[in-house]
């Protein structure tokens, strides 16, 4: 379990002082994946390293199992390093070390025996399913197969929580998953608690319980998943799950945006919609999916009417939540607009 | 004065025991330029801005001696220093003086060059280091130095070939080696036959240097 309190880092510049991290707030229950996603300048490498203690936060405090890591003596630091593994960027290994004297790097710190450490070694190469390649040295891997060693070295010391620092940031995206699938595994086996940094949507989708949206140093939004998208006034439970493009809508309808998260809406609310207001609904875009276990549908459609306020009330009777994208119908009382849908 | 040309066979009698003397010169010299430029260099790196150890008051006068030691000719800090010379040989004439000012040199010289090294390492490799738990001697063994290996063989290639140059000049002074047979014989006495070979002898060497320093520094390389 992790938990960060209102942590603050502060950067001094020659003039002013620069606030990377401006009161960062984060509970992660054991076992959890939770991914903090962000614009680039938000602050979330600076959250990576405050985690890891790479950088000393300026304020607020660190806690892993209990132990507030922020306390600790410049010594000890060591220590507190070793209970959170870190994955970072996808080429980062030591080059002129072999695949499994970068994975002994952490052993070989502490100085544990020769043969205690070749045993965790060929224990983690076989975990992360690269048994055969010990002997290789990082130019002769694949850019997934560097990833997989960044995480057996993270693991070495069998910490309690992984973090991982946008490591699958230039991985083409069936690598992505193949890393993401070996993180959730790792999760499930170990009991990790997982914390992703990360700026790829597509990552936070794949494997997170849990999401928090950073901004300008501060966590403007943080839930489960689940509840992220279920709510429709979550900028991040949007983002999450983009409205695939859309057909342009013919000149005097109304477009709308609908989605609803729960496998009790009627499949056929289209033509339920349709006979209701007694004009045909036109489907512009759909997507339906299952993310985070929820079965998740998103659509935008094109109704020839124009009270707004019945097709909102229908559309929250069959459980489905739906904003106007854009209304073309006044351009039938004013011609002169036509053509600017 | 007439030119006296020393004949062929004669030449190895005149230049083996200079070569000797060349080779001991550049050998002592590489030794302690290394054994005390490095150390020199990783607090260069390391006290410095993007180092593990950041000490502006630290590094500021240690790059300004580093400065200090390379911005003299060789030939001026060789004359400056002959009292320091004296007091730790004894003497200001012979190899064991010329090693004295060529050290003095060289340290900053390959401090310089160990600090750049070091810089080239990607700063990603001292934060993974960090991350896994490595105290600071750790740190700058297995990953910076470790890392930074083939740039630092380059370096002490480029250095060597310095030295030579180094040993050359001390030469030109007394301190024996083949810098001082080409001056004496070649330059002195017009021994043209003694200038070509002390010629062919310096570039020969700085050949064979500079070829194995590029064959290991590759070979260190992985990829």
């Amino acid at each position: 379990m992790i938990s960060l309190k209102e942590l603050v880092k502060t950067f001094d510049r020659s003039d002013s002082s620069h606030r990377a991290l401006d009161g960062i707030n984060l509970e992660v229950e054991r076992g959890e994946i939770a991914a903090v996603v962000g614009p680039s300048g938000a602050g979330k490498s600076t959250l990576a390293r405050c985690i890891n203690m790479l950088e000393r936060p300026t304020s607020g405090r660190v806690i892993v199992d209990g132990t507030d890591l922020t306390a600790l003596r410049e010594r000890h630091l060591r220590d507190a390093r070793r209970s959170i593994g870190t994955v970072f960027q996808a080429s980062s290994l030591l080059s002129r070390k072999t695949a499994a004297q970068n994975i002994a790097l952490p052993l070989d710190f502490l100085e544990v025996t020769k043969k205690e450490r070749d045993a965790r070694v060929a224990e983690l190469l076989e975990r992360v399913g690269l048994a055969d390649r010990g002997d290789s040295y990082p130019h002769e891997l694949s850019g997934g197969q560097r990833q997989r060693i960044g995480i057996a070295r993270a693991l070495a010391l069998r910490p309690s929580v992984l973090l991982s620092d946008e490591a699958t940031s230039g991985l083409d995206p069936a690598t992505t998953k193949s890393v993401l699938a070996m993180l959730s595994e790792l999760r499930d086996d170990l009991g990790l608690t997982i914390i992703l940094i990360t700026h790829e949507m597509d990552v936070v989708r794949e494997v997170a319980d849990r999401a928090a949206l950073l901004e300008d140093g501060r966590i403007v939004e943080e839930g489960l998943l689940g509840d992220l998208m279920r709510d429709r006034n979550s900028a991040l439970g949007r983002s999450l799950l983009p409205h695939p493009t859309a057909h342009r809508a013919e000149v005097g309808t109304q477009v709308w945006k609908v989605q609803y998260v729960s496998d009790h809406v009627d499949p056929d609310w289209i033509s339920r919609l349709s006979g209701e207001i007694g004009a045909p609904v036109t489907l512009l875009a759909a997507a339906i999916e299952t993310t985070a276990g929820q079965p998740v549908g998103r659509a935008t459609i094109s109704i020839p009417a124009t009270d707004a306020d019945r097709i909102d009330r229908l559309l929250a009777g069959y459980g489905i939540y739906g904003e106007i994208e854009s209304d073309s119908t006044a351009a039938l009382v004013e011609p002169e607009l036509t053509g600017v849908a | 004065m007439l030119a006296t040309v020393t004949p062929i066979n004669e030449l190895p009698e005149l230049l083996l025991p200079a070569l000797r003397e060349t080779l001991t010169m550049v050998g002592v010299v590489m030794v302690l330029v290394v054994s005390l430029g490095t150390p020199l260099g990783v607090l260069l790196h390391n006290t410095g801005p993007n180092g593990l150890f950041p000490r502006p008051r630290v590094n500021a006068p240690l790059s300004w001696v580093a400065n200090l030691g390379r911005s003299l000719p060789f030939l001026v800090l060789m004359a400056t220093i002959i009292p320091f010379t004296r007091l730790i040989t004894g003497t200001t004439i012979g190899i064991w003086a010329a090693i004295v000012p060529m050290t003095v040199a060289g340290i900053p010289f390959f401090a310089r060059i160990v600090e750049s090294a070091l810089r080239q390492v990607p700063s990603e490799v001292t934060d993974v280091a960090r991350a896994s738990g490595g105290s600071t001697r750790q740190i700058i063994t297995h990953a910076q130095l470790s890392e930074a290996l083939p740039a630092l063989v380059a370096g002490v290639t480029l250095n060597t070939i310095a030295m030579l140059e180094y040993s050359a000049i001390a030469g030109t002074i007394g301190a024996g080696g083949i810098g001082f047979v080409a001056i004496t014989y070649g330059y002195q006495r017009f021994d043209t036959n003694v200038m070509l070979a002390t010629v062919l002898i310096l570039v020969v060497l700085v050949q064979i240097v500079q070829f194995s320093g590029d064959r290991i520094a590759r070979h260190l390389k992985k990829g």
